[in-house]
């Protein structure tokens, strides 16, 4: 569902769309919460406006975490949570990543608290952040191979897949 | 492993310590990496994952329902919590409005929750700073708690009780009577914390202007809950986002301006002054009938005495219990207020009876992620008061 074009549904699609008539690239509303699709280049800009303007003052990043919608493309949808403590408001930044593209600016010069919950996306999906200032992996071991989150990782994990095998053919005749 | 640093006095040689995995003040597996200047933290990188066990991508091999029982396992001293901000999430992808009744006994077991939890927080917090006796007051008080959370749903701690839609089962008669008795018996018993510790000259010189972090900075790295409070910044998600009817109930939400272990300590025990409140009205509030459950044929699992009568609600069991429900498509974010911050729950669907992606924001996770900042160029035993104070549940950091 799309936002209809002559009533700006709030705050946050006004505030965006006066500062930048294309920093928006679609609003989606569900059950009340609005979602603010950007393009990729815009992200970082969109993510200072969001802090810095007056009218929007959306100081914290609650969360950040990202979907994978394999086999559809673009396959990664990266959803930022910010929160207004003084306005008492709560918005949905997204970019969508293409699988042969995972790369996205760092949202760590806007807000210091995006440094573990970006290391934990490049951990779990595999997804490039430009600018983060350590982006190691951080809840998997160093030489873990793939990313788990995404939805061509199997459940059971690659390791232990020979395992399951031999006992399943073990007791076979 | 040495390296020389240049400080105040001149150059000086630091050395590296590992804290941890295994150290009792970390309350559980987290290790820190210290860089030592003589005893000072010259620079600390918390290593996690010890714990880590994949919740999020098993919830998304489990139905909805299904899921629920991994969401108590995340933090351990908080599972009705869980429960609820899972719920929740998932209410607000159906559109389904919960029976007030089943909102009040929510909001209580809730807040019962809370109090066991900052329980625990002061009763090994104490024994990390060398008070023996509190912690094992703390967990008298805990274990009546976990008794009344037994005899409602039957388990002490993995719940499951707060199920989609409402709660598992009618609690049991009486259950109210135990809730009474423990009200009455727990201001007295918080005093008696308080008289231990609040005026203790040892705590105080362990606590007081120690860990300081401003309200812009705890703001900036996402911390929440008790700590950001401390810091002079009143935001709850109770209040400033109410959810299961918290809009209704009066409460203070406690502050301090200090800022330090010593405020973060103070606010928690206000929190449980401020919990037993909730509690109090909520009793009065809860009506002594009424549905515990939402009526959505096809989600929610029909009443028993239903199933051997009904035709229809014997195929509805059958069928969530089989295949499960499908939401629409859509995303939900939900938060609410956990004892360690803000707890979220992000949703996606596609419309299918398995979440595409369940995902947890959990408080302890990004409220640690200040920790350097909190032990930066302090003494190493504070590294143990702040860790403390910040409270964790490696369970949910790594989840």
């Amino acid at each position: 569902m799309t936002e209809s074009g002559s009533q700006p549904t709030n705050v946050v699609v006004a505030g965006l769309r006066a500062w930048s008539t294309n920093a928006i690239e679609e609003v989606i509303e569900f059950r009340g919460e609005t979602t603010v699709v950007v393009a990729r280049k815009n992200l970082r800009s969109v993510a200072e406006r969001c802090r810095d303007d007056r009218a929007l003052q959306f100081n914290l990043l609650s969360d950040a975490t990202c979907v994978d919608r394999f086999p559809l493309e673009p396959r990664y949808e990266l959803n930022y949570h910010l929160v207004s403590i003084p306005r008492r408001q709560k918005v949905r930044i997204r970019v969508r990543l293409s699988t042969h593209d995972p790369v996205v600016d760092s949202l760590v010069p806007v807000w210091l608290g995006a440094g573990w919950l970006e290391r934990e996306i490049f951990d779990l999906f595999g997804i490039q952040f430009t600018g983060h200032p350590d982006l190691r992996r951080i809840l998997l071991p160093e030489d873990w191979e793939g990313h788990p989150l995404r939805k061509d990782f199997p459940v059971e994990g690659y390791r232990d897949i020979p395992a399951i095998a031999t006992r399943y053919t073990r007791n076979r005749p | 492993m040495t390296t020389t640093v240049e400080t105040a006095t001149g150059p000086s040689k630091t050395m590296v310590l590992n804290m941890g995995p295994q150290h009792p003040s970390t309350h559980g597996v987290l290790r820190i990496v210290l860089e030592l200047d003589g005893e000072t933290v010259v620079k600390a990188v918390p290593d996690l994952g010890y714990l880590h066990t994949g919740i999020e991508k098993s919830c998304e091999d489990k139905t909805y329902s299904q899921a629920i029982t991994l969401t108590d396992r995340m933090d351990y001293l908080n599972p009705l919590g869980n429960n609820l901000v899972y719920c929740l999430a998932v209410e607000k992808l159906l559109g389904l409005e919960v029976p007030k009744r089943a909102q009040y006994i929510r909001v209580l077991l809730v807040e019962l929750q809370r109090i066991s939890s900052h329980l625990v927080w002061l009763g090994t917090h104490a024994i990390d700073m060398g008070a023996m006796s509190v912690f094992l007051y703390c967990f008298r008080e805990r274990e009546e708690i976990l008794k009344i959370f037994e005899f409602v749903s039957g388990q002490r701690m993995m719940t499951s009780y707060i199920r989609i839609g409402g709660l598992a089962l009618e609690p049991p008669t009486g259950w109210i009577d135990r809730v009474e008795k423990f009200l009455k018996m727990m201001p007295g018993r918080i005093d008696d914390y308080e008289s231990l510790l609040t005026g203790n000259r040892i705590w105080l010189g362990r606590l007081k202007g120690v860990g300081v972090i401003s309200a812009e900075d705890a703001v900036a790295y996402s911390v929440t809950g008790p700590t950001l409070r401390a810091a002079g910044l009143a935001y709850d998600n109770r209040k400033v986002f109410p959810y299961s009817s918290y809009d209704e109930f009066e409460f203070d939400i406690p502050t301090s301006n200090d800022s330090d272990c010593f405020a973060r300590y103070m606010v928690r025990v206000a929190e449980m002054r401020e919990s037993l409140k909730i509690i109090r009205q909520a009793i009065d509030k809860i009506p002594a009938e009424g549905p515990i459950r939402s009526e959505a044929p096809g989600i929610i699992p029909p009443a028993r005495e239903k199933m051997k009568t009904e035709m229809e609600a014997l195929i509805y069991h059958f069928k969530i219990f089989t295949e499960g429900f499908s939401p629409p498509a859509g995303e939900t974010f939900v938060t609410v207020e956990s004892p360690r911050g803000e707890l979220g729950c992000f949703i996606a669907s596609d419309g299918s009876p398995k979440p595409l992606r369940c995902h947890f924001r959990s408080p302890s996770y990004i409220n640690l992620q200040a920790l350097p900042k909190l032990v930066e160029g302090q003494l190493i035993s504070d590294v143990i008061a702040c860790i403390g104070t910040i409270d964790i549940v490696l369970g949910e950091v790594d989840r």
